[in-house]
Order: structure tokens, then C-alpha cells, then sequence
């Protein structure tokens, strides 16, 4: 796609080969509550031939826009994420707990404008856990949803109703 | 102090199991597959994180551990969730009676 396409590839992958290790470091840390250097030099072995293995594994901060904005961002999705996801936990909650169970279920389409791989993986994760709609197919820019309650089957309504709180914050933190 | 931080551990964790009964109950009331995996998944994701909170009260040393438990959680939960119904949908599980529209049936039937 651009000018030089060898050297754009070999920076982003040796990019995405440190983001890999550093990700798998960070949990090993976690996992050891250890500083020690046998530790340290154990990890970062088992971490570089796991992220050489795995060249084009995914991870957290892969694809992700390094600036302040996106940081910010990314705090304010989380937030944004547990208030969805305890809101999803009372509505359906509500739903399972009536003796005449008031579901109206469909499987709705949906379009996002998010382009990289990380944050199409993030929406779709997220419109999983957010009240009464679950990720049943991806196909490009299209995203198919099961909708518990179902409020409109129109393409332009649904993705307001269910993709656009979310976009907000991940074209920001992925594009 | 300590023993308010093991009240209020001791409430999470009660927090925690009363959402995963109720995912349980979601998974015995609805009528298919993926509204059963609906009840399933936000259920035992809210409840999974509120039992790690209280046991993070109670047992503060274990905090890394708990809060990595977490972070997998809410990655391979939906994840898992998403490719059953992906699987289901491409078999051709039964759909409730109560299902309204299936676009991705009809996005399938065309060439």
C-alpha cells in the first residue's frame, strides 16, 4: 500500500514483536509478584519465543494510538464499560425474574466505522456484554446482533441504539 | 478496619453469587440457545468480578493474581459467548417463536 512496503511492514511487526513481549512480561510479573532476576530473565525468554511463535497475535495495546487523547479515552471506556455492564446485569435481571419472561428477541444488523482489527474486536466484545445484545457473526464492516429487546430492526436506528456509545470512545483509542 | 474490609468483602462476594443464581435461572427460563447464552454471559461476567472484589477485600495480598483472573475474564468471556452463537447460527439451532427478524439468516439465503 505505501511507497516502501518492506520497510513499513518491518516496523510494525517489530513493533507488534515488542508489544507482545512487554503484554506477556506484564502478566508474568502479575502472575510471580516478583521483581527477582532470575525471574525477570526467565519471563523474558519464555515472552520473546512465545511473541517470535506468534508474530501476528493479537494483544491489548495492539493498533492502539499512542497519545494522550487515547489514554484518556481508554479510561473513560472503562468507565463507560462497567456502567453498561452492571446496567445489563439489572435489565436482564428484570427480564429473568418476571413470571411472564417479556422477551422480543431478533438478530439485527449493524455497521461500524471502526477499521483495525483490535477495535472491531473490542466493539464486538463489548456490544456482547452490554444490556441484552450478544456478537453472533462479524462480516467486515457488518456486525450481526441478537437483541433480547429488540427495540428496532432498522440498520441506521440499531446502530445508534447499540454501536454508537461505544465507537465514541474506541475510534478514538484504536480508528 | 480490617473488620469493615471483611464485612464489606463478605457483601461482594454475597453480590457476586446472587447474580450468578441469576444466571443460572436465565440459563433454566429462556426458550433457546441465544438468549440463554445472553443470560449466561452478563450474569456470570458481573458476578465472576464481584466475588475476585471481595475475595481482593478479604485476601488483599492476592490482588495481582485477582485482578489478572479479571482481565481474562472480560476478554474470553464474550469471545466464547460470540463464537457458540456463531456455531449455533451456522447449524441452524432452534430459534424461539418469539424471534423477530433473523438478518443474518436472510443476509445468508442470498447469493
Amino acid at each position: 500500500m505505501s511507497a516502501e512496503p518492506t520497510t513499513a511492514s518491518s516496523v510494525s511487526g517489530l513493533r507488534q514483536f515488542f508489544v507482545l513481549v512487554l503484554t506477556l512480561m506484564l502478566f508474568w510479573l502479575m502472575l510471580m509478584g516478583s521483581l527477582d532476576g532470575q525471574v525477570l530473565l526467565v519471563g523474558l525468554i519464555a515472552s520473546s519465543v512465545i511473541a517470535l511463535l506468534f508474530r501476528s497475535g493479537l494483544t491489548f495495546f495492539t493498533e492502539m494510538r499512542l497519545n494522550p487523547m487515547a489514554i484518556i479515552a481508554g479510561f473513560m471506556y472503562y468507565g463507560y464499560f462497567f456502567k453498561e455492564l452492571v446496567k445489563a446485569n439489572f435489565t436482564l435481571a428484570g427480564v429473568v425474574l418476571s413470571p411472564d419472561l417479556p422477551i422480543n428477541p431478533g438478530i439485527v444488523k449493524v455497521r461500524t466505522k471502526l477499521k483495525s482489527r483490535m477495535g472491531r474486536l473490542m466493539l464486538a466484545n463489548s456490544i456482547t456484554l452490554t444490556p441484552g445484545t450478544l456478537t453472533v457473526e462479524l462480516d467486515g464492516e457488518w456486525i450481526y446482533v441478537h437483541w433480547v429487546l429488540m427495540e428496532s430492526e432498522d440498520i441506521e436506528q440499531a446502530t445508534a441504539k447499540i454501536v454508537a456509545g461505544w465507537e465514541h470512545y474506541l475510534e478514538v483509542i484504536y480508528g | 478496619m480490617g473488620q469493615g474490609m471483611d464485612i464489606v468483602g463478605a457483601l461482594l462476594l454475597l453480590g457476586g453469587t446472587f447474580f450468578l443464581l441469576l444466571g443460572g435461572l436465565g440459563l433454566l427460563r429462556m426458550p433457546d440457545l441465544y438468549n440463554r447464552i445472553q443470560a449466561g454471559t452478563k450474569a456470570t461476567t458481573l458476578g465472576t468480578l464481584l466475588s475476585l472484589l471481595g475475595v481482593f477485600l478479604l485476601r488483599p495480598e492476592w490482588g495481582w493474581k485477582l485482578l489478572l483472573i479479571g482481565v481474562f475474564l472480560i476478554f474470553t468471556n464474550p469471545l466464547s459467548s460470540q463464537v457458540l452463537a456463531r456455531a449455533a447460527h451456522r447449524s441452524g439451532a432452534h430459534k424461539s417463536p418469539a424471534t423477530q427478524v433473523d438478518r443474518l439468516a436472510e443476509d445468508r439465503a442470498e447469493p
